[in-house]
């Protein structure tokens, strides 16, 4: 250490220079913001969370959802391969038979254990129909229980993409252990 | 007998400006803390708690926290002294809330031919007064680190003791020049003393003490910032690391020795205005209204002299406060050998070296 660092008053004062040079740079700033209705002076570079959300990246993998065809019948076939690439293995299919002889299986159930889901996209990734995707933008989801972490497929198909900068367009789903009926 | 009931009402008039202004000014130092913190780290800061939607910069942080201390489980360990426990927080809370008491805030106020000294207790050695006060903070320390039968609190009110008692050394000696330079023990005197101009070309500046005593200002500030406890000299509590003094306290009882460490700031930064920064003294400010040096003068009416004293301590407490904060949210902490040496090695010989020269300056240059 140099004779001034070990000093330690001199670097002080530098140190107390940086900090107050924050602080009053951003005071003015937020006067500008609070007194003067200032638009672009922001003294902070913080967000208030749950008021004002920072853009999400399309990339984000999201809460999952179910896309439906045009007459409203999901698009999954129950093929199985994202149950089959699950390595979390927290996707369960029941496939069932479709009246029309032509359509192979529809799924019954489709249900996702989001307790379990660790959010790697390889189910979008091995989908052939496009039937799951990961857009919703929606991440606050939580629950009491484990078991109010199983979304099933009325509520993955019920579910929008998220808007152009990743704002969720649906509301947040209630889990099943907070669902009013109980 | 009304006369009487006049002095007691006066007496008490001075002690409740004081005490009031000392909790006020600790409370709001917990806002001032979070918010000054935020701005210099560019954040926003805490501004969650509000009443009816008003929100007011998170002014009600520091009554929201007060609700949460109360209302938690005050937890005594089973093998506690609970005497001791229980008295520890006191101890620190109370001796530090009285060390402001001999601290004057304005000069002479003469209201109905009466001379009421703006000071909540006159004493001839308030510095002593102020001094004995902060040591026996030491006492609260110890007690809450021995009572609370956990070897960590042991060790941490071990450490605080040895800090506090290295600092109060260095704030003794360092405080001795300024008594030196103005030849009183009385705080009041000192003050007054702090308006008189400099001589030769430097009469424009009145002679405070941190032109007549630069050294003693730093050495008193650094000793005064190890002795509130707060970073960087906060190793006896290292809140989330080293564990301190205080880990067995919870709910109130936590919440006073945090208070403690508030008041004791703003009764650093009280002493350090009224022995380094003037005290109540305005620049050029008589008695009688502004005289400046250039000759132009401005009279004022007795009230408004005293008022603007007041307003001037007031304003210089503030200020110091800013910059004990400042200092708290900027360096990193120290490790415990290095206060010491810093203490020991660093301010103690170096106020004993500042009262010698201020003795030689003296002897050669008596004015």
């Amino acid at each position: 250490m140099r004779f001034r660092q070990r000093f330690y008053l001199a670097e002080v004062l530098v140190g107390l220079g940086v900090t107050a040079a924050h602080f009053f740079t951003n005071l003015g700033r937020h006067t500008a913001r609070h007194v003067f209705g200032s638009k672009t002076a922001r003294g902070a570079v913080t967000f208030q969370y749950p008021e004002e959300r920072r853009p999400y990246s399309p990339r984000l993998r999201s809460l999952h959802r179910l896309v439906r065809r045009e007459d409203g019948s999901p698009r999954c076939v129950a093929c199985m391969m994202c149950e089959t690439i699950c390595p979390a293995r927290c996707i369960y299919i029941v496939a069932a038979e479709h009246p029309n002889p032509e359509i192979e299986k529809v799924p019954e159930r489709f249900d996702i254990d989001l307790g379990k889901c660790v959010f790697c996209g390889y189910c979008v990734e091995a989908c052939p129909e496009d039937a799951i995707r990961m857009d919703t933008g929606i991440l606050e989801f939580s629950s009491y229980s484990r078991r109010g972490m199983i979304y099933t497929m009325e509520t993955l198909l019920g579910l929008e993409p998220a808007g152009p900068d990743g704002t969720p367009r649906s509301p947040i789903p209630i889990p099943a252990d907070r669902m009013p009926s109980r | 007998m009304s006369a009487t009931l006049t002095d007691l009402g006066i007496a008490l008039g001075r002690v409740g400006f004081v005490m009031l202004f000392v909790l006020n000014m600790g409370g709001l130092l917990t806002w001032v803390e979070r918010k000054q913190s935020a701005v210099m780290q560019d954040r926003i800061g805490a501004n969650r708690a509000s009443i009816f939607g008003l929100r007011l910069f998170g002014l009600f942080h520091p009554l929201a926290d007060a609700i949460k201390m109360l209302t938690k489980e005050d937890f005594v360990p089973a093998r506690a002294d609970r005497t001791l426990f229980n008295l520890a927080p006191l101890v620190s809370v109370v001796f530090a809330l009285v060390a402001f008491a001999a601290i004057p805030f304005g000069d002479v106020l003469r209201v109905g031919g009466r001379e009421i000294p703006l000071q909540a207790v006159t004493l001839n050695a308030g510095i002593l007064y102020v001094f004995a006060m902060l040591s026996l903070g030491v006492y609260g320390v110890m007690m809450a680190g021995w009572a609370s039968a956990n070897n960590y609190a042991l060790l941490g009110g071990q450490r605080a003791a040895a800090l506090m008692i290295t600092a109060e050394v260095a704030i003794g000696a360092s405080i001795m020049g300024v008594a030196m330079t103005y030849g009183s023990l009385d705080m009041m005197e000192i003050v007054r003393g702090q308006g008189r101009p400099l001589f030769g070309w430097l009469t424009w500046i009145p002679a405070w003490g941190i032109v007549t005593q630069p050294l003693a200002f730093i050495l008193f500030l650094t000793a005064g910032i190890a002795s509130t406890k707060r970073i960087p000299f906060d190793f006896p509590e290292g809140e989330s690391e080293i564990i301190g003094y205080f880990v067995e306290y919870s709910g109130m009882k936590f919440g006073m020795f945090m208070m403690a460490d508030f008041v004791e700031t703003v009764v650093i930064a009280g002493m350090t205005t009224a022995l380094f920064l003037g005290g109540w003294q305005v620049p050029h400010l008589a008695a009688d209204g502004f005289h400046f040096p250039w000759g132009a003068s401005a009279p004022l009416s007795h009230m408004t002299v005293v008022i603007l004293q007041v307003l001037a301590f007031c304003l210089k407490v503030a200020v110091m406060c800013w910059f004990l904060m400042l200092i708290r949210w900027t360096l990193p902490r120290f490790r415990y050998d290095q206060a010491m040496r810093l203490g020991w090695l660093g301010l103690f010989p170096l106020s004993i070296l500042n009262i010698v020269l201020t003795g030689l300056l003296i002897l050669w240059w008596p004015a």
